[in-house]
């Protein structure tokens, strides 16, 4: 399947979470008989299962198509699969440098989302030849028109170059292709230049090592190849090249314009990050391709197991991801309320999610997770400055000279009648209104500068249930600005559970700590003695609950010898308790954790 | 005041319990009552309905059948009859079972024998029959004192029929009385529980079991409760009725040697201290459960199932098992816990070979610590405020 550069062609979907992209790729693959029917389970770029069930796509992947065009030529197609969610937006734009073109998919009853709408920008930013598809057309709600006047109103494109299609129906697929073939142009890059390959991807496997998924911007790759990496520095030998069709395929050479993978007995993700050139160690180029970026993780939590016993397995688990997860970072951490855990830091929000989810149900762990913090500057008064991830480390308030929060531009694509609810939930989380953009006679683009911390806790779900679900969300990262911010800690029964303690405004800590001891009260069982909650800023109460004692707990009915019935019911209660962490003599449920989180959510 | 139960046993070693030298406790379930009460959640049949004949052969079958199997008749500790409702059985029939008892078991001179009665159920001829084969001690089941309460529970009697109940039973010659109550009746004030416990004083017996009301999925009353058509009572008040239990039995001369039992000095229950000392038992009947040489088993609930299985030449059991050493530690800390005087270190030590604080160590300091468990005379047992929430005591043994 070897190809002249003329009839390649490199291209990615750009689509919003349930606009069709998995099922259009899955056509794609079937027309070019990559996919015969549903022989390979449904919707082949999503890998992961988490990743089906939450309808996005976190790794990306690469499937090479080959693909007769109506010129009777045969062409290798390239499809690059990108993520749908702004933490992934730096991995987003290192599959778009990948690329040559893009299908823009658009649902022809949602019109063009936030998310959409950046990784277009993107797309633009490099280059990218855009094919606009408007899907889903066979839904009664369509309304194709609407959305090609968005695509022009809004991004500039050709509305009445859109191809009409329903992915679900196979409707439009042979057009798409031949858009592909005309549209885009094929890669440049000479083959005989000094070799420089983008790395967009990579994941860890037991057997080859690391592979790397490559767009060969220039020269060639070669099995035997001694290869560097420009920015991390490491020097690897070729054991495999191959291309994903979407089997495995091996292949003798990557050529300038391919796509497809390296492995290279490589150990560790981070010696292999995205964004990284990948160089011919013997005859190396004299500059990396443009945009390398170390991933920065912006929001940081505590992960602890429920069974202090699992902290090994803990480890090993976060070990074994992080081999797939360059961004992914993590130090251990001692809390005197859960023991021994770490403090781990994502992407964003879903990333954090994403990890959670993986470490309880593919390495069975019971996990606490406390709640989700942003790096926070910190000058003291003797000049010295650091960035802290974790409320505990905060100095004394007396040593504190100024504290900064990372603030992010978020913006936000909603109907116009969801306008005053939207900025009112900004206000509230101390946004600074920027712009209100009309991007259609009925849709608006709302920007605001806001704190991160402020989105991260529970602002998505709000800003879902205020829109009726209608409104989507992306953020930039703005950097650091100086911020009234105060720790509140959490006292069960006199003793401080660090977990639970929180940065906060100090416009919101009242607030914030009622509602917080709320939730504990209602959520810590009764135990035989009164338990009293508090949220303190230093040494001042601020909000106060108490649980009164359990009165009666005993089963005193005569069982006639069923010894084992009795201890039965027992087990299941102190099963109930051994789920919960003990924190002196108070049984905190993992709930009462997690709820720090959620609160405002119900 | 302290009940001397057995004031010259220190209990079985370890060695003994391995040797089979134990005495056992013999239990007798019979499953049928004339009706079902609201809350019960025992196991019973309508005695209208049943095969009494069928029962009482499988019943003398089983009770040979373990008995040929433990080699010589073990000695007999204590003997209860309980149910259903025992007296729903023919008496002659009752009798022909004991006397299988007494073939296949030691039943020394003096040994306490209970046997359960429905007020309703009670004819004098009966219980001096039943005196006269060796029953010395009837448990009635009077519950409440006032008949509107004793129609929430179902029950098929009055006030009056326990009255009269008792009277017979003395007259038949019972000089050891129990009366069951129920505390924690919807509808239940506490001044209804203290007169209830007033009449039952009245009425003389030697032991009281005063039981919280424990309302169980499966029953009429949990239908009602679910339905709304009745309330339970509220904890405080169970709480209160608790402790006006404790304070009316005590100043009567009555002591708490359980966390529901009171008894007159030397009336202690002797087959439900095997219980709480977690000491072997054997239960015959359907539904009946056992503990011996290391094992636990229930038999068939079901009458025509469990006769099946003896007809079939085998033993009734539904469901058994094999005691571990950590689980027979941890059964003897929560049932010996109920008991007030509490777990006997030595008996302990005795029993398993090491000490109390070598395995529950960290537990019993954390329990002292909160104020739950207390040392008195060598034993351990629960306070005064670790009684009500007996539970989150014992689950710490588990």
């Amino acid at each position: 399947m070897q190809s002249k550069q003329e009839y390649i062609r490199n291209f990615c979907i750009i689509a919003h979470i349930d606009h069709g992209k998995s099922t259009l790729a899955d056509r794609l693959l079937e027309y070019t008989g990559a996919l015969t029917g549903r022989k390979v389970q449904e919707q082949v770029l999503d890998q992961m299962d988490l990743e089906r069930e939450r309808g996005i796509t976190i790794k990306l992947q690469a499937v090479r198509l080959a693909y007769r065009a109506r010129d009777g030529r045969e062409y290798q197609l390239n499809l690059i699969d990108t993520p749908g969610h702004v933490d992934f937006s730096y991995e987003v734009s290192r599959s778009l440098a990948a690329c040559e073109g893009a299908l823009l998919v658009v649902d022809a009853s949602q019109g063009i989302e936030a998310q959409t709408l950046a990784n277009v920008y993107l797309a633009l930013e490099h280059d990218l030849a855009i094919i606009p598809v408007i899907n889903k057309i066979d839904l009664p709600s369509a309304d194709p028109d609407r959305v090609r006047r968005e695509l022009e109103d809004v991004i500039g494109l050709d509305g009445a170059a859109a191809v009409l299609a329903s992915a679900k129906l196979g409707h439009g697929v042979d057009e798409i292709l031949e858009r592909i073939v005309r549209d885009i142009s094929p890669p440049g890059g000479a083959p005989d230049a000094p070799l420089r390959a983008l790395i967009f991807d990579s994941h860890y496997d037991s057997y080859k090592g690391v592979i790397a998924y490559v767009r060969v911007m220039e020269g060639r790759l070669a099995p035997g190849m001694s290869i560097r990496m420009m920015a991390a520095g490491g020097e690897f030998e070729v054991s495999e090249l191959g291309i994903f069709t979407p089997a495995l395929v091996a292949v003798n050479e990557l050529r300038a314009g391919e796509v497809g993978f390296v492995a290279a007995g490589i150990k560790n993700v981070k010696d292999c990050r995205v964004g990284d050139t990948i160089t011919n160690a013997r005859r190396p180029a004299p500059e990396p391709l443009p945009g390398y970026r170390k991933a920065k993780p912006m929001v940081f939590c505590g992960l602890y197991p429920v069974d202090g016993t699992e902290f090994g397995r803990l480890r090993d688990a976060l070990d074994r991801l992080s081999l797939n997860d360059a961004s992914l970072v993590y130090e251990p951490e001692t809390s005197m309320a859960l023991g021994f855990g770490f403090r781990c830091g994502f992407l964003g929000l879903l990333h954090m999610e994403i990890i959670q989810e993986r470490l309880e149900r593919e390495y069975g762990l019971e996990l606490i997770t406390t709640a989700p913090s942003v790096v926070y500057r910190v000058t003291k008064t003797n000049g010295e400055v650091y960035e802290i991830q974790n409320p505990s480390q905060l100095p004394p308030a007396g040593e504190i000279e100024k504290m900064e929060e990372p603030f992010v531009l978020a913006s936000s694509m909603l109907p116009q009648e969801y306008i005053g609810p939207v900025m009112e939930l900004c206000q509230g989380r101390r946004g600074v209104f920027r712009n209100l953009e009309y991007i259609g006679p009925q849709r608006v683009l709302i920007t605001y500068e806001m704190p991160l911390s402020e989105i991260i806790y529970d602002f998505f779900d709000r800003l879902k249930s205020s829109t009726r679900g209608y409104a989507s969300l992306d953020y930039d990262y703005l950097g650091y600005r100086e911020a009234r911010l105060v720790r509140v800690d959490i006292l069960v029964a006199g003793e401080r559970l660090d977990a639970l303690s929180i940065i906060v405004h100090r416009d919101k800590a009242y607030e914030r700590s009622k509602l917080i001891v709320e939730q504990l009260r209602d959520l810590i069982p009764r135990h035989a003695f009164e338990i009293v909650i508090q949220a303190a800023i230093g040494q001042r109460v601020i909000a106060r609950e108490s649980i009164r004692a359990l009165r009666k707990n005993v089963l005193d009915k005569c069982y006639g010898g069923d010894v084992t019935r009795k201890r039965k019911l027992l087990e299941r209660q102190k099963e109930g308790k051994k789920r919960m962490k003990q924190v002196g003599s108070v049984n905190i449920p993992q709930e009462a954790f997690m709820s720090v989180l959620s609160i405002g959510g119900k | 005041m302290e009940i001397g139960i057995y004031p010259d046993d220190r209990g079985p070693t370890a060695a003994g319990y391995a040797r089979n030298k134990m005495k056992v406790g013999v239990y007798l379930h019979v499953p049928f009552c004339r009706r079902k009460c609201a809350y019960c959640d025992f196991v019973s049949y309508p005695a209208a309905a049943a095969d009494m004949d069928g029962y009482v052969r499988a019943v003398k079958t089983e009770i040979a059948r373990r008995g040929a199997a433990a080699g010589a008749p073990p000695m007999a500790a204590s003997l209860y009859v309980g149910g259903g409702t025992p007296t729903v059985l023919p008496v002659e029939a009752l009798v022909e079972i004991l006397d299988a008892i007494r073939r296949s078991f030691h039943w020394p001179p003096g040994l306490e024998a209970t046997v359960e009665a429905n007020p309703e159920t009670v004819h004098r001829s009966d219980l001096e029959r039943l005196r006269r084969s060796g029953i010395n001690r009837i448990s009635i089941g009077m519950q409440a004192a006032q008949d509107a309460l004793l129609a929430v529970l179902g029950r098929g009697h009055r006030l009056d029929d326990v009255r009269e109940a008792v009277r017979l039973a003395r007259r038949a010659g019972f000089e050891s009385l129990n009366l069951d109550l129920i505390s924690g009746i919807p509808g239940q004030t506490t001044d209804d529980w203290r007169r209830t416990l007033e009449a039952a004083l009245v009425l003389e017996p030697e032991h009281i079991a005063a039981y919280s009301l424990e309302i169980t999925p499966g029953t009429a009353l949990y239908g009602r409760v679910e339905r709304g058509e009745v309330v339970p009572a509220p904890e405080d008040r169970v709480l209160e009725m608790f402790h006006a239990t404790r304070e009316v039995l005590t100043c009567a001369g009555y002591e708490q040697y359980e966390i529901a039992n009171f008894a007159r000095p030397g009336h202690a229950c002797r087959h439900n201290l095997i219980y709480w000392r977690n000491e072997p038992y054997l239960g015959f009947g359907p539904a009946a459960h056992s503990c011996w040489q290391g094992w636990r088993w229930a038999n068939e609930r079901d009458p025509a199932t469990y006769a099946a299985h003896l007809d079939a030449g085998g033993l009734p059991v539904a469901e058994s098992e094999k005691m571990d050493l950590r689980t027979e530690m941890a059964e003897t800390m929560f049932l010996g816990l109920r008991l007030r005087r509490g777990v006997e270190r030595e008996r302990f030590r005795r029993r398993f070979g090491r000490d109390l604080d070598t395995v529950y160590g960290v537990e019993i300091a954390r329990l002292q610590d909160q104020g739950l468990l207390e040392e008195r005379d060598g034993c351990l047992r629960l306070t005064e405020r670790g009684l009500p929430v007996a539970n989150v005591v014992f689950e710490e043994f588990l």
